[in-house]
């Protein structure tokens, strides 16, 4: 019987059993920021330990950034934690990317963007969208604090083995349906407990032919849908995307890239649930409530609690939409939207960027709508404005912003006020999350973003930008 | 490192309605902005419990009946979204204990045992029906049996609870904190990152 690549890589990582009968699992590459190291680095004192392998983990700084003038937090808070993280960098010879380096960005795009992030390996790191690694073929997920503090001071982690989902998608995705709208859709029809205990492989024509990029957005949500990681089996584009990367060997990297395909799971791998989906039937798709499993076609109308099958459905419903402070039962095209936020650790990426400015030159973004776009790093804006993108942004009304998470979280000072509602290329809707307590967020790919930012209103891409039937995309 | 034994905890309990609690609305993220984990605990679900002029809402946590409470009682998903430990460490700092829920997000649940909060999971019906009974009595006294798997209050209800064994056997033998036997394997350690192919 063949094997899956979560078994291969959890096998080839493990250290031994523990006592209580979880493994203890190598972490071949550990991942930092500002937020959720400081006090681990603080615990690691306490007991009086170092870090073993200095050399496997890196730093970058990324949620507290300002994006307007990243040099310049006012924030006294953001600005200690930004010392914090350089000092315990040099204390402990972690490799940082600071604001100087010319690599700073959101953890997740710099990995990747680095060659850091390899095939056949574990990634762990403070946060849950560590899920994005999945991408390359690596074993990648969000810890805690304390398991921060375990992987500095033994480079293991206690872990019970997950099980497997392979998630299927075949046939042709259809013009104006992106990576977004899959993992949406996916999150849609599992769940956002469906993959509680699992990892999510994600196979079949889709994702096969997704850049990696793409491969990455999706990715990024497994953590959305409950699973823990998710990945896509390491192939030519894998290896055609990481060769030449400041941290990938070169040296007889026919055997490296060998190696990491091995990894990929066997044509008679075993697993614990197969789900199939057909790529046609996945339409552009937008959150309206406050979890990200609460998804729409941009065709469809809100839910109705009055159409509920169980009271705790109606319950949840009403719940949500009491906060959206919309009605259920209209439809969500059309809803007004006041901020606009194309970036994050999902869909901050230069092909995010490079999709969504071929289509708005000559648009302008709607009176009264604040459109901000985030590079997820320094590398990919740079790249960005040296082709120009930047200005196509600003000639339609966004504006251009430096590295960051920025509105994906409220930790810098891009925030949402009041009840603004945003349409966002984030990841999370939840109550609060984009930095007012009253703040609503809707889910959506950039381009769906851009054409609500043009139009005022949530609006169907697909016809604000013509796009043909015959313009079939990856 | 020898730590205490979780066996069982006790306490008042309050039930916080909902499913999907997730780590954002325990601690918003405005309030992470911190690097140390002290003083967290009052900021635990501080957006449900104020509303935007800092006026106390009548979430139960305002509710003077249930002041003091040590064990929390919630529905399916709890804890899911964001990695952030802040999220136990703010329960924790905040006073609780324990959490009985429908189900629990993966990795606050790690989390949670690594700070010695057990989170055991419970029936929709036994949550119900315990709910019921705090919001009879809010004195009643609820214990989690870690070691039994069953919650009890002291009016006599008893419902059995699941965890998962792992978590279960560090709680009870003291091992909820795993970094001493992860050191002692050092040789072992040592061995697998040779053996690596990358860095
Ligand atoms: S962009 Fe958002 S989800 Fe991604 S790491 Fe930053 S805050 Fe987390």
């Amino acid at each position: 019987m063949g094997k899956s690549l979560f078994q291969k890589v959890w096998e080839s990582h493990t250290v031994g059993t523990l006592a209580d009968g979880r493994t203890q699992l190598f972490i071949g590459t550990h991942l930092i920021h500002e937020v959720t190291s400081p006090q681990a680095f603080g615990m690691l004192r306490d007991l009086g330990l170092s870090v073993k392998y200095p050399q496997r983990t890196f730093a970058t700084v990324d949620h507290i950034v300002p994006t307007e003038n990243q040099d310049a937090p006012q924030d006294p808070l953001a600005a200690e934690m930004m010392v914090a993280l350089q000092k315990n960098a040099e204390d402990f010879g972690i490799t940082y990317f600071d604001l100087a380096s010319g690599k700073q960005g959101i953890v997740h795009v710099v990995g990747p963007e680095q060659g850091i992030t390899q095939p056949g390996t574990t990634i762990a790191c403070g946060d849950s969208h560590t899920a994005t690694h999945g991408a390359f073929g690596a074993i990648a997920f969000g810890i805690g604090t304390t398991q921060v503090r375990d992987v500095f001071a033994t480079q293991t982690l206690a872990l019970s083995a997950l099980k497997v989902r392979r998630i299927e998608v075949n046939g042709n995705l259809r013009p104006g349906v992106y990576a977004k709208d899959v993992i949406l859709d996916i999150i849609r029809r599992l769940g956002a407990k469906g993959g509680i205990g699992y990892a999510y492989e994600y196979a079949g024509d889709v994702f096969d032919r997704m850049s990696m990029e793409e491969r990455m957005t999706v990715c990024n949500m497994s953590v959305e849908g409950g699973a823990r990681c998710g990945y896509v089996n390491p192939d030519a584009k894998t290896i055609a995307y990481l060769s030449g990367r400041p941290y990938v060997d070169m040296s007889d990297f026919d055997a490296t890239a060998a190696r990491w395909l091995s990894f990929a799971s066997d044509p008679d791998a075993e697993y614990d649930d197969i789900v199939r989906i057909d790529a046609a039937e996945i339409e552009p798709t937008v959150t309206w409530g406050i979890s990200p499993d609460h998804g729409i076609a941009i065709s469809q109308d809100i839910p109705d609690p009055a159409k509920a099958q169980t009271e705790g459905e109606k319950a949840s419903i009403e719940e949500a939409l009491a906060y959206m402070k919309l009605p259920g039962g209209i439809p969500i095209k059309g809803v007004k939207i006041d901020v606009a936020f194309i970036g994050s650790c999902t869909n901050g990426r230069l092909s995010d960027f490079r999709e969504v400015a071929k289509y708005i030159r000559g648009h302008r973004v709607a009176d009264g709508v604040k459109a901000i776009v985030v590079p997820g790093s320094q590398i990919v804006a740079v790249q960005a404005e040296k082709e120009g993108l930047d200005q196509i942004f600003r000639d339609a009304g966004f504006e251009w912003r430096g590295a960051g998470c920025s509105m994906c979280l409220a930790m810098n000072p891009d925030k949402l006020v009041g009840d603004q509602l945003c349409a966002s290329s984030s990841n999370r809707n939840f109550k609060g999350r984009q930095g007012s307590p009253t703040g609503r967020t809707v889910l959506m790919s950039p381009l769906m973003v851009a054409a609500a930012a043009i139009n005022g209103c949530i609006s169907d891409a697909r016809e604000l930008f013509e796009l043909e039937p015959e313009a079939a995309v990856a | 490192m020898p730590l205490d034994p979780v066996t069982q905890v006790s306490g008042r309990a309050i039930f916080i309605p909902g499913a999907d609690i997730d780590t954002d609305r325990i601690i918003p993220a405005r309030f992470m902005k911190c690097v140390t984990f002290d003083g967290l605990g009052e900021f635990a679900f501080y957006d449900v419990r104020f509303d935007e002029h800092g006026n106390k809402t009548n979430h139960p946590l305002n509710d003077p009946r249930f002041d003091g409470a040590s064990i929390l009682v919630a529905g399916l998903n709890f804890g899911c979204g964001s990695s952030r430990e802040h999220a136990p460490q703010s329960l924790r700092k905040y006073g609780f204990n324990g959490v009985i829920a429908q189900s629990f997000a993966e990795i606050f649940f790690g989390n949670s045992t690594g700070l010695a909060m057990p989170c055991v999971v419970a029936s929709a019906a036994d949550i119900d029906a315990l709910r019921a009974a705090i919001e009879a009595d809010p004195k009643v006294e609820v214990t989690i049996d870690v070691d039994q798997l069953k919650v009890r209050t002291s009016g006599g209800l008893e419902i059995p609870v699941t965890m998962p064994d792992s978590a279960r056997d560090a709680l009870v033998s003291g091992r909820w904190d795993p970094i001493q036997e992860l050191l002692d394997n050092e040789s072992a350690i040592e061995k697998k990152a040779a053996e690596l192919h990358y860095v």
